[in-house]
């Protein structure tokens, strides 16, 4: 008996050690307190959807700064709770906060875009590699279950050079709760009544038919093995998986494949307001894919510690500024110049005590 | 016996240990695909700069996981700070003292409460932890894990325990010993292979928990500074690696798993070897 | 042949209690009321659980009241929540992984325990506690990627083309995403906890009773099956109801590949949904008061699901085996 409680002392002793040589180790100290001399620390918390745009922000802001931000994606949803309780210095969401949730909050939470992104519709049709075209209420009646085979009559009306076969639709969409499924969903709304009377606009719905996956590469995995599988993921995983995807008439009439490009631009076919709080699915620019959305670092308005929240609006300036660059490697479309403008002025009322934080 | 009732019973003597040698190697192949399967994808990851760099962007080369190494080792050993002198004490309790309705009451608990979510779990010592302490933090993580922990320690002990016969206890009354000292040095040491199994089958399930931890541990970018801050874990970074859509990532959290599947495989082989000594010369 | 029972029930327990009374040690009493909080703090931490999980539940509890468990609907748009097939789907997908799982990780654990030679023993135990440490995510992208497309898709197509006349084998392949898949992961995850914990269970029966049977001209098998087994009854089901609280509350293997939706079929290639991967899928994004409550209330529904089940389970062995006690201290 004696042994064993050696050991474990042994053990206990051998582990503390380990973390402490470790820590004291590995990269600089870096302390999370407002401390003038060191590094600020922030903490972040929220969508999935940027999570890897915002790890190359951050990493790269830190080298060229004092200020390490750990972002860690726990959900839109998460986020906006953490950013309610104040567990975390910024939230991020991949949806707009209802009402409800920013009167619950203890005060005025801006919403700043940061960059934007594209639900692509993917597909598995043997031999189709491309080209396949789709209309809104196509896509709609997909998903309500009212077209179900892809020799449907209208769906080869708009594809005449394509031999489509007489299979059954496998619809695929999120089993999770998820941003890119608030877009898509809200596309729908938009280009759909039934869509929108019948289901509805939200991060998880009651889908009238299909299978669900669990995130992007749930529903990528399901497409890819399913033939005759349609599913929506987000862009970059379309293209890095190499998924066909299919073009979208938009609301101009032209038929747009999702890229930065065509993403950016949806951002400039929609009125942007002053708070930002905007859905830029469908939009009216006839170069825009029309089924694309912000995303969203969700910020108090009055910030509670001047060096954290100096901290935050310097790296959130720096975001939506030189930080773009960083986007379209990783399938990110950069904000449009009349976006980046909006942001500014938001940047720019956050306070501390009353006192403008930015310059 | 008649002789065809005596070939009955030998052909089904051979058939059913036949089935067990089947079952047997079922799940060692089943266990066999799934390794080699995170090994083909790991290995390549695998080097020393990935074991003890930080995370780093999509792309952007030298990317580890040496943080998340530091962080599951702390919360594992939180966890099991806490998780195992709890779990021993309520195991021993129910098999040795309790009133056999008292048994059979911390009994289901222990059952029910392993059958939560891990999930469920962490949102409630979200709730109780990390709101209390206005933010995330790597001592929130290990009491999460250890509630998951306990469950299985205190009824793998209590089955353990009670397979010790009363001979033992009784001649250790019958010498004068209390009867506190009996159990701590004759009936655990004898009951110690289904205590150990206990310990280590629940290390191994919280070392690889991502739920739990989402809410509690948070994860980190950065190195390890305390067990009142965020803290990095594999299970968490090879969550996160696996579902984003880049190749280096997704090879990343290959790698990882294979690491958190090694360095459990070293606790358990530590564990064995240092107790192997006293275990063979009771029982079997 | 008549057991032993070396152990003794709560009169043997009793009367060592009542004779340490008397005596009075104060080593023992600290000992005893160490182990007593432990206890007790266990039975207090899952009350405030409960507790935690009912008041966060009010406003769906309010609402639905008993439609909850009724309803098949689950609208985050509408606000409508039912967590009927989100039920249909746990038991079903658990119940049958116990079927796959319990035969064979008792057969395993037989042979690791009694039958396998010194070395094979060690590192086919090993291996098994090692299949316990891969986290549930592997399982998830391996079975996505490997168990359903080479295994259970084409299994599906062979059922479906042979014996597709039965209820179970019914409805269109959708490449292998279902029912099936889900019970078959929740399968190999509980097997390497159940193999394990029962081979433990199996090695600690006394060697006495194994000699007994065996000198009277019993098979090994015959040495098993009516004297091992039934030893270990408790601890074997103690191992069983473990496996059953982990498929319970798997989150996120097996909403890999369960398709996720809120169907209630009797056939196995039916996509459909269990309550823990539901509250893991959709506790992340939620927001809305009525929608964390109705997850909450669905994560109380488990909880209450869990305890009737391991009620059931227990009462079924103590009917199966004609006494209330079993071979060991019950």
């Amino acid at each position: 008996m004696r042994r064993i409680l050696l050991y474990l002392a042994v053990t206990l002793i051998l582990l503390t050690t380990v973390t402490t040589v470790a820590a004291c180790g590995g990269g600089g100290a870096s302390q999370n307190t407002s401390a003038p001399s060191g590094r600020v620390t922030l903490t972040g918390a929220g969508a999935t959807f940027p999570n890897p745009f915002y790890s190359k922000l951050f990493t790269e802001y830190g080298k060229i700064s004092n200020v390490d931000v750990n972002y860690q994606s726990i959900g839109s949803g998460g986020g906006i709770r953490a950013i309610k309780e104040r567990t975390v210095d910024f939230g991020a969401s991949d949806g707009i906060m209802s009402d409800k949730d920013l009167a619950e909050a203890p005060g005025r939470i801006l919403h700043i875009p940061t960059t934007s992104g594209a639900v692509a519709v993917a597909y598995n049709l043997s031999g189709i590699q491309s080209g396949l075209k789709l209309t809104p209420d196509i896509l709609a009646d997909i998903y309500l279950n009212k077209i179900t085979r892809w020799n449907d009559p209208r769906i080869t009306a708009q594809n005449p050079g394509i031999n489509l076969p007489a299979r059954d639709i496998a619809v695929v969409h999120r089993s999770d709760g998820s941003g890119t499924t608030y877009i898509f969903t809200n596309y729908l709304s938009k280009v759909s009544p039934e869509w929108k009377d019948k289901v509805g606009n939200a991060t998880s719905v009651s889908w009238p038919a299909g299978t669900g996956g669990q995130g992007n590469e749930g529903v990528a995995g399901q497409v890819k093995q399913i033939n005759g599988a349609i599913g929506y993921v987000e862009l970059a995983y379309a293209t890095q998986n190499n998924m066909a995807f299919a073009s979208i008439k938009n609301r101009s009439g032209s038929f747009v494949a999702p890229s930065i490009e065509s993403t950016t631009a949806a951002a400039q076919g929609v009125e942007l307001p002053a708070d930002m709080k905007v859905m830029i699915t469908d939009s009216a620019n006839p170069t825009a894919y029309p089924i694309a959305g912000f995303t969203w670092v969700l910020a108090y308005q009055d910030q509670p510690d001047q060096v954290k929240g100096k901290a935050l609006a310097d790296v959130l300036w720096w975001s939506i500024h030189d930080g773009q660059k960083y986007a379209a490697p990783l399938f990110y479309a950069p904000l449009s110049p009349e976006a980046v403008a909006r942001a500014e002025d938001l940047l720019r009322s956050m306070t501390y005590k009353g006192t403008t934080l930015l310059k | 016996m008649s002789r065809s009732r005596l070939r009955t019973r030998k052909v089904t003597n051979a058939v059913m240990l036949g089935l067990c040698g089947l079952s047997a190697a079922l799940a060692v192949i089943a266990l066999l695909a799934i390794l080699s399967y995170t090994v083909g994808k790991g290995l390549p990851a695998i080097g020393l700069k990935f074991l003890t760099s930080l995370p780093q962007p999509v792309g952007d080369p030298g990317g580890g996981i040496g943080n998340a190494i530091v962080g599951t080792t702390v919360l594992v050993a939180l966890a099991c700070g806490i998780g195992i002198p709890a779990g021993l004490l309520a195991g021993i309790y129910v098999a040795e003292f309790a009133h056999p309705r008292v048994a059979v009451v911390v009994r289901f608990v222990a059952d029910v409460l392993f059958g939560v979510p891990s999930i469920v779990t962490g949102v409630f010592v979200y709730g109780l932890v990390v709101v209390a302490m206005g933010g995330y933090s790597a001592l929130a993580g290990g009491i999460a894990l250890a509630l998951i922990m306990v469950p299985i320690i205190s009824r793998t002990a209590e089955e353990s325990l009670k397979l010790v016969p009363n001979t033992l206890r009784e001649a250790g009354l019958a010498l004068g010993v209390p009867l506190w000292r009996i159990i701590l040095s004759v009936v655990i040491p004898s009951a110690l292979p289904g205590v150990l199994t206990g310990i280590m089958l629940g290390l191994a399930r919280v070392a690889g928990e991502t739920a739990p931890l989402i809410f509690t541990a948070f994860g980190s970018r950065l190195n390890y500074k305390g067990v009142d801050e965020p803290i990095a874990a594999l299970p968490l970074q090879i969550y996160r690696y696996a579902i984003s859509p880049y190749a280096d990532w997704q090879r990343q959290a290959w790698g990882a798993a294979l690491i958190l599947i090694v360095m459990v495989l070293l606790a358990s082989v530590a564990v064995r070897l240092l107790t192997r000594k006293r275990s063979s010369n009771l029982g079997r | 042949m008549k057991q032993e029972n070396q152990q003794g029930g709560p009169q043997a327990r009793f009367s060592l209690r009542s004779r340490l009374k008397s005596r009075g040690r104060r080593g023992e009493i600290i000992f005893i009321t160490l182990a007593a909080l432990a206890a007790l703090a266990l039975i207090g931490l899952v009350l405030l659980m409960v507790f935690e999980l009912v008041t966060r539940s009010l406003p769906a509890l309010q609402r639905f009241g008993a439609g909850f468990l009724t309803g098949t609907e689950w609208n985050p748009v509408t606000e409508k929540f039912g967590a009927l097939s989100a039920i249909y789907g746990t038991l079903v997908t658990s119940l049958l992984a116990l079927l796959i799982a319990v035969p064979v990780s008792i057969g395993a654990a037989v042979f690791l325990a009694e039958l396998a030679p010194g070395s094979i023993r060690g590192t086919a135990s090993f291996l098994m506690e090692l299949l316990a440490a891969v986290p549930s995510v592997v399982y998830g992208l391996w079975a996505i990627f490997v168990l359903v497309p080479v295994v259970i898709g084409p299994a599906q197509q062979f059922l479906g083309d042979h014996l597709g006349f039965l209820p179970f084998f019914k409805g269109p392949n959708l490449g292998g995403f279902g029912i099936l898949s889900g019970s078959v992961i929740l399968a190999i995850m509980v097997l390497p906890l159940v193999t394990a914990t029962a081979r433990d269970i199996i090695r600690m029966v006394p060697d006495a009773q194994k000699e007994a049977m065996l000198a009277l001209g019993a098979t090994r098998w015959e040495t098993l099956w009516k004297v091992v087994l039934p030893y270990g009854r408790s601890g074997i089901v103690g191992s069983v109801i473990l496996g059953l609280g982990r498929a319970l509350g798997e989150t996120m293997a097996v909403t890999m590949v369960i398709g996720n939706s809120p169907r209630i079929s009797v056939s196995l290639f039916s996509p459909a949904h269990t309550m823990a991967s539901q509250i893991a899928s959709e506790f992340s994004e939620a927001t809305g008061g009525l929608y964390i409550s109705a997850l909450i209330e669905l994560a109380l529904v488990l909880f209450a699901i869990t305890l009737v089940v391991n009620v059931i389970a227990r009462l079924l062995v103590w009917k199966a085996t004609g006494k209330f006690k079993t071979g060991g201290r019950s």
